[in-house]
């Protein structure tokens, strides 16, 4: 196998003369979450009221929902970070299309904003779900005790539902930060990419390509480690496999 | 799928089914692959006007491609077969080295840098055209000078030498440049006419070919200032494979010699597809020289 | 076949006609012009590697789940290490580990001396079947999970071995019980090859992308190309929500 091993190229310096590959990859480490935590801010925001209006008596929040459930769901991630990107701003008025194709780190915002949108259908179906998950009886007893429907969500319903899809949720984030990769496309210069890049400069594929496996795999166990205890510390003692 | 079971069975049947080969004559690396596989797959580009990209039916052309053809035609007199199967394998400029590496491809035919860099990882045949890198910017936007394009954002294609002398120019001059990496030339181009990018930077033909195409070509221009040294551009082979590069460097010296002037003509002073334009590019006295005494270094002080 | 041509090619006009009504200087011509390459070349590739890696991947998956729960110590790991490794990585980063690595692999299996010629399709293929088959594992392990643990019980007691056993009795119930799930990735499957894209392959996404660059159209292209994924993946969806009533009213 005439392939030249070199586990020692992460401490060359990198020939876009910021430093050492290592750095490199720990740097598209870096965007890589950055861009995860800010779409999964607007993920769960809009999610949310979209898996709301799902579960709302009211025929029309639950039409709206619907349509957008399916339509962030039935297309592809790349193909929506592709339309965000490519085609929003040539449908803006020129000035404002200008504006944001030359506006400095495009790629990051439109990387937020479309994986934010994409992963909003999915937590919004899995919110509706834990909402629906619940007793009818709990609605009922509040609106016995006189709460609005807002209230009742808002007091009853909503703080039994997150604690039920807390690890569902907690998927759908690993998700989302494996999703970032997808922005590579569009010049999002996150891990995969910066492992890419180390590749095309040093051609040493499998040191590239195996210590952006290894900052994976820690990434996800650090997520799943974080949610578990998250879920210790909220679990409602008494229900559902929470607690003492 | 099938394809793959097709070559295993080939592979497994080959010493029974392939001809006596010319005595004392024992096939090593790609010249065996060949002979055993009966197929040759040559890596073009798509986009690489004139020397490898795809016409209005998607079929690879070009300048290089015709090279290779010629290349493929001598392999199949050395080796002396009645038939060799050509395969055409897209590459891009990132993923061109690795295939070739890998051995996906047998032949690179674009419009590939020979430099030392790459030699550690391919080996080249003889050399087919000089080129230096150049920006393409929009008359519009009045880019004089590289300076002109401090903290703006420019773009360049992945994998090549070009995005690397940026990135280093950048670093060097503190220019604080914003540099975008494309999937291919067309790509990168196209940033700049959707004024994604300031200027695309890259070898002065290629850029030539493209604003040339473009919707409005007049709208472009390229720099006077090279950004770096002549480049020599090569047919990419497998590294340390000594026979079949003799082959093809045979094959090649025999070609350039001969037909090397009446080939450039075709592609860069005659109407090209898909848009029948001409290029209009000047055969040089430096690739007049290329062609009659071909070589394969990459010190550019050679040509 | 004519037939089909001439049914597609009047829904892609239907299609351009609504996009040329609701979006100004919308050019319908370029999709009009490329809609043949687009289909017969790019869905083609789309369809064919979505129908590979799912049967393959099925077939994979399930041999993947009995390991898991076989209860022999090594199956367990290995079974168990598959599918926490592959769910854990982008299929972007998988799909470069296999394009780059595979001929390598190859020739390391094989013995050979040079890297193996492998190809873009069948890179993809491994991919995408490697891949998706970590995710089907862990589908019909739920599925086999979920059989009572009485149909096996009573499948011993008749005198039947492990294989008959699982081949029998319980595979078939739990993969009819776990078919809408398995439908359903199916249509992740789908839409996930488009990423084949960072390859540079003319799948459905790569032939519209490959036309949007060479003619400078890239929104009514991009335009195209996702209303054609979400009218296939709902359609999809939609069947397997109605399979899944069926399903339900048999049990």
């Amino acid at each position: 196998m005439n392939y030249n091993w070199n586990w020692g190229i992460y401490w060359q310096q990198s020939p876009e003369g910021t430093g050492t590959y290592a750095m490199l990859l720990l740097s598209g480490l870096q965007w890589t979450i950055i861009t995860a935590l800010c779409a999964w801010v607007i993920a769960l925001a809009i999610g949310s009221t979209v898996g709301v209006m799902r579960t709302l008596p009211s025929k029309w929040a639950n039409r709206f929902a619907g349509a957008w459930i399916e339509l962030f769901r039935n297309i592809p991630i790349l193909v929506q970070l592709f339309l965000w990107f490519f085609v929003l701003p040539e449908l803006l008025p020129k000035t404002m299309g200008t504006a944001l194709k030359q506006l400095p780190n495009a790629p990051f915002y439109i990387a937020v904003v479309g994986l934010g949108f994409a992963t909003s259908a999915r937590v919004a179906v899995q919110v509706a779900a834990g909402v629906k998950s619940l007793p009818r009886g709990q609605t009922m007893a509040g609106y016995a005790l006189g709460l609005s429907t807002a209230q009742t969500y808002q007091h009853v319903l909503l703080p039994m539902a997150f604690r039920i899809v807390l690890p569902p949720l907690t998927s759908e984030f690993l998700n989302l930060i494996k999703n970032t990769s997808v922005a590579l496309t569009i010049g999002l210069l996150e891990l995969t990419f910066r492992a890419r890049t180390m590749q095309e400069y040093s051609f040493q594929v499998f040191e590239a390509f195996t210590a952006a496996t290894v900052l994976y795999l820690i990434l996800n166990v650090l997520v799943v480690f974080g949610a578990r205890a998250l879920e210790r510390s909220v679990a409602v003692p008494g229900y559902m496999g929470g607690g003492k | 799928m099938k394809k793959f079971i097709a070559a295993a069975l080939a592979l497994a049947l080959a010493p029974a089914l392939s001809p006596g080969l010319a005595v004392g004559q024992e096939l090593t690396g790609t010249l065996k692959k060949i002979k055993d596989t009966g197929s040759i797959t040559i890596g073009h580009r798509e986009s690489s006007v004139p020397f490898s990209y795809l016409d209005d039916k998607q079929q690879p052309i070009g300048f290089a491609m015709d090279i290779c053809l010629k290349i493929v035609d001598a392999i199949k007199a050395e080796l002396k077969m009645d038939k060799l199967d050509i395969k055409y394998n897209p590459v891009t400029s990132a993923t061109r080295i690795p295939l070739l590496a890998n051995g996906t491809i047998d032949l690179e035919c674009g419009s590939t840098t020979n430099n030392l860099d790459r030699q550690k990882q391919v080996s080249y045949t003889n050399t087919h055209f000089l080129t230096a890198t150049r920006l393409v910017t929009k008359k519009a936007s009045n880019i004089k000078s590289i300076d002109d394009l401090k903290g703006k954002t420019i773009v360049s294609t992945a994998g090549t030498t070009n995005i690397k002398q940026m990135n280093e120019l950048n670093t060097a001059k503190g220019l604080g440049m914003t540099i975008l990496s494309g999937k291919d030339h067309a790509e990168s181009f196209l940033m700049v006419e959707t004024d994604r990018a300031l200027a695309f930077a890259m070898d002065d033909i290629l850029l030539a070919s493209l604003a040339a195409g473009a919707k409005d070509p007049s709208a472009f221009e390229i720099s006077k200032d090279a950004f770096s040294a002549p480049e020599p551009y090569g047919i990419m082979i497998p590294k340390d494979d000594a026979a079949f590069k003799a082959v093809a460097d045979k094959a090649t010296a025999a070609i350039y010699k001969a037909e090397g002037p009446a080939l450039f003509k075709k592609w860069f002073q005659s109407p090209i597809a898909p848009k029948n334009l001409n290029l209009n590019f000047e055969l040089s006295p430096q690739l007049a020289k290329m062609f009659s005494s071909p070589q394969s270094t990459a010190d550019p002080a050679a040509y | 076949m004519d037939i089909i041509i001439s049914f597609l090619g009047f829904f892609v006009s239907l299609i351009v006609g609504i996009l040329q009504f609701l979006i100004p200087n919308f050019d319908g011509d370029v999709v009009n012009r490329s809609w043949q390459y687009l289909f017969f070349e790019g869905m083609r590739f789309t369809l064919l590697l979505t129908l590979l890696a799912t049967v393959l991947g099925i077939a994979l998956g399930t041999v993947i789940a009995l390991m898991r729960l076989s209860g022999i110590a090594p199956l367990v790991w290995f079974a168990t290490g598959y599918t926490t490794l592959f769910r854990s990585l982008p299929l972007v980063l998988v799909i470069f580990w296999f394009y780059f690595l595979l001929p390598y692999i190859g020739a390391w299996a094989w013995g050979m001396d040079r890297p193996m010629t492998v190809g873009a399709f069948n890179s993809a293929l491994v991919t995408f079947t490697l891949f998706e088959a970590a995710y089907f594992a862990e589908i019909m392990r739920a599925g086999i999970q979920s059989i009572p643990k009485g149909q096996a019980a009573a499948g011993h007691a008749l005198g039947l071995n492990y294989r008959q056993v699982m081949t029998t009795i319980v595979l078939p119930q739990a993969f009819r019980n776990m078919l809408p799930v398995l439908l359903t990735q199916t249509i992740v499957l789908f839409q996930d090859t488009s990423l084949v894209y960072v390859l540079a392959l003319t799948d459905f996404l790569g032939a519209a992308s490959k036309v949007a660059q060479r003619d400078g159209r890239l929104v009514e292209m991009y335009l195209f190309a996702a209303v054609i994924y979400f009218i296939v993946s709902f359609s999809l969806s939609l069947l397997v929500k109605r399979l899944q009533d069926r399903v339900a009213i048999i049990r």
